[in-house]
């Protein structure tokens, strides 16, 4: 029943949908974060898509090929009076943009959604389809 | 006697076949949405149909001597060709088709996710309407066998 695969490419689909959440969660939750003692601040992160052939033809699923920095610079405020500031008074904190993470995190969530409900639809027709005849 | 009874339920169980083959080609492109340089495929339904019932018989020659061959798996024009009993798109991929880009991306991905949800739906409701036409021909034809 090739039906069944649908499983697997909205699986694979949901699964790379919350890794990508999950890098958005930790861009978020750094999104404030101050250099450390060596002056490297956080830096944003991005999954990178890939599609995957699973199978037959017809279906392709999709698979989270590499998690890259972002290669902004940090972002650098001027605080003197902060214990982290260097030299000329400046604090340098992570290079993440959180209104794109917000952005990101709704197109994610979307994303994930859409396919559990592929995964809802093609279950029901195979269950309709086990009782074919009855 | 039994063919006639049954060809229907035939006709039938190939459109079912092939609507769950549409149905993973739409998954499939609800699944790469965010993925740069997929592009959407579709199965054009009417002639993957015309293909997996009779007219594949008749039509594969004219379509094997137009395409230079591919049709029902031949490799060449003389080649006799196979019966179209099976209607799986594993050995004949040429029903799917790139879906034409309403709105271009910058990233190469031709996803339209209105479009493919709405596909989506439209075929589950033919995928189940077909499903109900099996089962009525199916309550048919054990009545007519009972005799009741």
């Amino acid at each position: 029943m090739s039906m069944f695969s649908i499983f697997n490419v909205s699986g694979s689909a949901i699964s790379a949908q919350s890794q990508r959440l999950n890098v958005v969660a930790s861009n978020l939750a750094n999104a404030d974060a101050v250099a450390g003692p060596d002056g490297q601040g956080y830096k944003g992160r991005q999954v990178i898509f890939e599609t995957v052939p699973m199978g037959s033809d017809a279906s392709a699923g999709v698979r989270v090929s590499s998690v890259q920095e972002s290669n902004e610079p940090l972002r650098k405020v001027h605080n003197p009076g902060h214990p982290s500031a260097d030299a000329q008074g400046y604090v340098t904190h992570s290079n993440v943009n959180p209104v794109e993470e917000m952005v990101n995190m709704i197109s994610a969530s979307r994303s994930y959604q859409n396919n559990v409900e592929v995964m809802n639809t093609a279950k029901t027709l195979l269950l309709k389809t086990l009782q074919m005849g009855q | 006697m039994i063919t006639n009874m049954t060809s229907g339920l035939d006709f039938q169980a190939k459109a079912l076949v092939l609507r769950a083959e549409r149905q993973q080609v739409i998954a499939s492109n609800i699944a790469n949405a965010d993925t740069p340089g997929y592009v959407a495929r579709d199965l054009n339904f009417k002639e993957a149909m015309a293909a997996a019932t009779g007219a594949a018989s008749s039509s594969g020659l004219r379509a094997s001597s137009s395409q230079g061959g591919g049709a029902n798996g031949m490799t060449h024009a003389n080649h006799i060709a196979l019966s179209g009993s099976t209607v799986s798109l594993g050995g004949n991929p040429a029903h799917l088709a790139y879906t034409a880009q309403s709105q271009p991306s910058l990233d190469g991905n031709s996803v339209d996710l209105d479009r493919e949800r709405a596909n989506f739906a439209d075929n589950a409701v033919r995928f189940e309407a077909t499903l109900r036409f099996i089962n009525g021909q199916s309550k048919t034809i054990l009545s007519a066998i009972q005799g009741q």
